[in-house]
């Protein structure tokens, strides 16, 4: 067969297999190849909660989604490439794939067992290879054969087998091994037998990719990026490191808090490692204790932050609003997941927005900002720990599952840009303290144990104006639930307004707010491409909500909230701005939007105008 | 260290005291201050934590830096502002109810983790601020107004508790004995690592004459046991009962009778690593025929929480090639476009 070449400005590749395969793996390393010579990249690892799911099932099939190339702001929709190591990998992800799309797939993988555990046939897999370009690699015994003079036992060999993936993938869309190279020599430095079968299984896959000649190869068009020094970053990472840069900002300790919990953990274990920054990481008995160790080194002056996911923020509800009433600087980071309850742990989805908001007893008004990519998890989560400190107020940082563990090329920022932090510490010469003394916008000053004459006392009770004394007077309980509202409202002020993407005379706006801003802008861009006039808002900011909210909203005949859940933003606006119609678009399977599906809706309200 | 000298009257606060005419608690935030005089830190230094619950009121009246937390997690709350600032001495508050039952959890753990905080435990075995509950420390029986025919659920011993734990130190006292509870206090902050004090309170209105079997003046001499590391567990009117050892059992002698003198009594070793004499004295109990122990029961060096990280956070510190959030950024693997 001659051999094809395709032009195309982005490819999305999906590795998928055993979670035991190394699928994660695989693709990161392909996604770190492609960013180091300068594509833009999205990825969208998508693995079961289970550690080693029952082997060869579809319930046991781990993913790991990648787009890149040119202008990439999303993982992709579907496949251009699907690597499937066995059945159940092909079965649950061939729905995944473009019509024509290339599958490889480990024809030794394909047994009879494997259908059966599958719950497939073979007659109605091949089915299926009818509408693809299907590559039947005997991907397991050309590793074994590659490495039968190793030394390794079979089932070391067979570890392997991603590697020899891998390089196929490698050799397709013409990428440099050598990053990968140095990759395995590190990870496996003190293991060189390993290191060298894995080495060599990549290049025979290279190889073996060359000589079979049966597949397309790819040119992909390279984004032209902003001169700078970039690097790989996901959104737990980026998160642990905007709140580290407030706090060198701030000039000012690190405190974590935090239990384990899928899929925020990676926060905590990051914090963990920074003790080289005199961060400290505290890993409590639970929940409770991730906040309420927090609470405690917010009192002793410290940039203090928690970091969990749906589940954990419920049992924090009760320390959150102890933070609201004793008014001290804290950033909850809420990593959101399917829900309710333990729901679906390493899966994306945006409801935790109502708890983030009201989840409280009493009048409990905090702060809700979200982020909306990968790398601008550090951004955001820099402003949370900036709007806590400068405001004296508990805020709540949403990022989900899909930015959590996605990752993207990221300019990295010089420290001297970020904006300056000011915090709310008493002046050393302040003759006496009233903790609660607010400032023109209602912030109360700090003052820590160790400075002396300051002592006072806080608590969970409702305290006097002023004085911060236990209070139980009528009048001054309104007038401090009332304070403490305002002092919340006045941030708008200290935010910025929200921008409009897209054709902004347009008559029907598309609105979003989080992890969905990469599809909502790539449909949005490709559409007024092909000139269909839409716009687009993207909210950051949630509580409270920019100034021109209502000005944008007002100009447009129809607006189309998505999101992924049962329309909680939407409902919120119609509470906020309630003079606007809002059309809603949800999707609550765990999984993000698709540009696809977002094109057909918003189409589908064009033609109803 | 302090460079004035404090009475008592400064770490008084300017706030009235709510609790019930006769409450223990009285006694104890004296003793408290009392302490807190004694000790050779700077007021400002002075941080005073607590949950939920009458005993939990108390940072209020303290004129030092105090947090009223919510219920159940004084623990955690210390834990933090400790963790934060190793050099403030901490004084965790709480109760019966707030730090075993709804703060169980907090309270095996940071035992568990041995962080240099003195963990005051007003014992009542009631909940009184919602009026006259069981407590996991009510006794088997006790008939309260959420037990109307008597609990039927076992009681904690605290200090089994705290053993159970791995904890290093443990005390007990009585909250009327306000000099030996002041020295105790004293001591208590002085050991490094998690110091269990538990305080025999008494509640005037839920449950008054909880402990009375141990406290009335007929019967007190001879149902307490004053322990002091290095002398012999003597106790008595007489002052010619003691404790030996028994095969694996304490056994209450009397000195003169079979036999027995002064040398055969057991002498107390609260630095003693394994912990089952100061288990053994820490469940005797009045109704089988023992005197209730009382003072400094365990008291066992071990690293600490908040010092062991700040000695990992210099040992990293010094290997590291990050040292400012710049380092961070560029730090693995990075590249130029």
């Amino acid at each position: 067969m001659d051999k094809k070449i395709i032009e195309v400005d982005q490819v999305v590749i999906k590795f998928a297999g055993d979670s035991g395969d190394g699928m994660q793996l695989t693709g990161t390393q392909f996604s770190n190849t492609s960013a180091l010579i300068g594509d833009d990249v999205s990825t969208f690892p998508d693995y079961p909660a289970e550690i080693r799911a029952p082997q060869g099932t579809v319930g046991g099939v781990s993913g790991f989604q990648l787009n890149f190339g040119k202008k990439v702001d999303t993982p992709g929709d579907f496949a251009d490439v699907l690597v499937a190591m066995n059945p159940a990998a092909l079965k649950a992800n061939v729905v995944w794939a473009k019509d024509g799309a290339t599958i490889i797939i480990d024809t030794d993988a394909f047994t009879d067992k494997n259908f059966v555990k599958a719950g497939c046939n073979e007659e109605k897999l091949k089915e299926i290879y009818n509408d693809f370009n299907v590559i039947e690699a005997p991907i397991t015994s050309l590793t074994k054969e590659s490495l039968k003079d190793s030394g390794l036992d079979a089932k070391s060999m067979v570890r392997s087998k991603n590697m020899f993936a891998l390089g196929m993938v490698y050799c397709i869309f013409d990428r440099p091994m050598e990053h990968s190279v140095t990759f395995l020599e590190k990870k496996f430095a003190k293991k060189t037998a390993v290191a060298e079968a894995n080495i060599k299984v990549l290049k025979d896959g290279f190889n073996y990719a060359v000589t079979i000649h049966a597949m397309p190869s790819y040119r992909v068009h390279s984004s032209t990026i902003e001169k700078g020094v970039y690097r790989n970053v996901n959104g737990n990472t980026a998160t642990a490191w905007g709140l580290l840069a407030a706090a060198e900002k701030a000039n000012l300790p690190f405190f974590l808090g935090s239990y384990p919990i899928t899929p925020a953990s990676e926060i905590l274990v990051e914090i963990e490692k920074r003790r080289d920054l005199g961060a400290k990481a505290f890993q409590a008995e639970d929940e409770i204790g991730g906040i309420m160790t927090s609470i405690g080194a917010a009192f002793a002056g410290h940039l203090a932050a928690t970091s969990t996911s749906g589940p954990g923020l419920a049992l924090k509800g009760e320390a959150l609003g102890l933070a609201v009433i004793t008014e001290l600087p804290l950033v909850v980071v809420n990593v959101q997941r399917g829900g309710p309850s333990t729901g679906l742990p390493t899966k994306t989805e945006q409801s935790d927005l109502f708890q983030a908001l009201f989840g409280r007893n009493g009048e409990s008004p905090v702060p809700v900002i979200a982020a909306s990519t990968p790398s601008n998890c550090f951004n955001y989560a820099f402003e949370a720990a900036k709007i806590a400190l400068e405001h004296m107020t508990p805020v709540v940082l949403l990022t989900d599952g899909f930015i959590a563990n996605g990752t993207e090329p990221w300019k990295i920022p010089a420290m001297k840009d970020m904006p300056e932090i000011t915090t709310q510490f008493i002046g050393k010469d302040t003759k006496e303290y009233l903790p609660y003394l607010r400032d023109k916008k209602m912030v109360r000053k700090w003052a820590v144990p160790g400075m002396k004459g300051y002592e006072h006392r806080i608590g969970g009770l409702e305290k006097m104006e002023v004085t911060g004394n236990v209070s139980y007077v009528p009048e001054n309980h309104e007038a401090m639930s009332i304070e403490r509202d305002e002092k919340v409202k006045n941030i708008v002020n200290d935010i910025p307004e929200l921008e409009i993407e897209g054709n902004k005379d347009a008559e029907v706006l598309v609105v979003g707010w989080g992890s969905t801003y990469g599809h909502l802008t790539t449909a949005v861009r490709e559409m007024n491409e092909a000139g269909t006039k839409v716009a687009h808002a993207h909210f950051n900011y949630i509580n409270p909500l920019p100034k021109n909210t209502a000005d944008v909203l007002s100009k447009y005949k129809e607006i189309i909230v998505f999101e992924l859940n049962l329309g909680q933003f939407a409902k919120y606006l119609r509470m906020m701005h309630p003079n606007n119609h809002y059309e809603y678009y949800d999707k609550i399977q765990g999984l993000p939007l698709t540009v696809t599906e977002i094109k057909e809706k918003v189409n589908q309200i064009l033609e109803q105008l | 260290m302090a460079d004035t000298q404090y009475t008592f009257k400064d770490f008084k606060s300017d706030q009235e005291i709510r609790w019930c005419p006769g409450c223990g608690d009285i006694a104890i935030l004296m003793a408290v201050q009392k302490a807190m005089a004694k000790l050779d830190h700077k007021k400002e230094d002075y941080a005073v934590i607590s949950g939920i619950g009458c005993s939990s009121r108390f940072p209020y009246y303290m004129n030092t830096y105090g947090f009223h937390g919510i219920h159940g997690r004084a623990g955690v709350l210390a834990s933090g502002v400790k963790t934060a600032n190793p050099k403030l001495s901490v004084w965790q508050i709480t109760g019966d109810g707030d730090g075993l039952a709804i703060g169980g959890n907090h309270f095996i753990h940071e035992i568990r983790r041995n962080m240099n905080l003195n963990i005051i435990l007003f014992n009542n075995q009631i909940y009184g601020l919602t009026k006259g509950q069981y407590s996991p420390t009510s006794l088997f029986g006790q008939v309260t107004k959420s037990s109307p025919y008597g609990t039927i659920e076992q009681p904690f011993h605290p200090g089994e508790l705290v053993i159970g734990a791995r904890g290093k130190f443990f005390a007990r006292t009585i909250d009327s004995k306000v000099a030996e509870t002041v020295d105790i206090l004293v001591e208590a902050d002085k050991h490094k690592g998690a110091s269990v004090v538990e305080i025999l309170q008494n509640c005037v209105i839920y449950n008054n004459g909880a402990h009375n079997a141990i406290t009335s003046k007929e019967t007190r001499d001879d149902n307490q046991l004053w322990l002091k590391h290095g002398e012999s567990m003597i106790f008595g009117k007489e002052k010619n009962k003691g404790l030996v050892l028994d095969g694996l059992n304490l056994k209450v002698v009397t000195i003169g009778e079979n036999g027995i003198t002064k040398d055969d009594i057991l002498v107390h070793d609260a630095h003693q690593e394994l912990p089952y004499v100061h288990l053994a004295l820490i469940n005797m109990n009045v109704a089988d025929g023992f005197p209730v122990a009382f003072g400094i029961i365990r008291s066992v060096e071990a690293p600490t929480y908040e010092v062991l990280l700040e000695e990992q956070i210099k040992d990293v510190q010094s290997k590291s090639k990050i040292k400012n959030v710049d380092d961070l950024l560029h730090s693995g693997n990075t590249w130029t476009v």
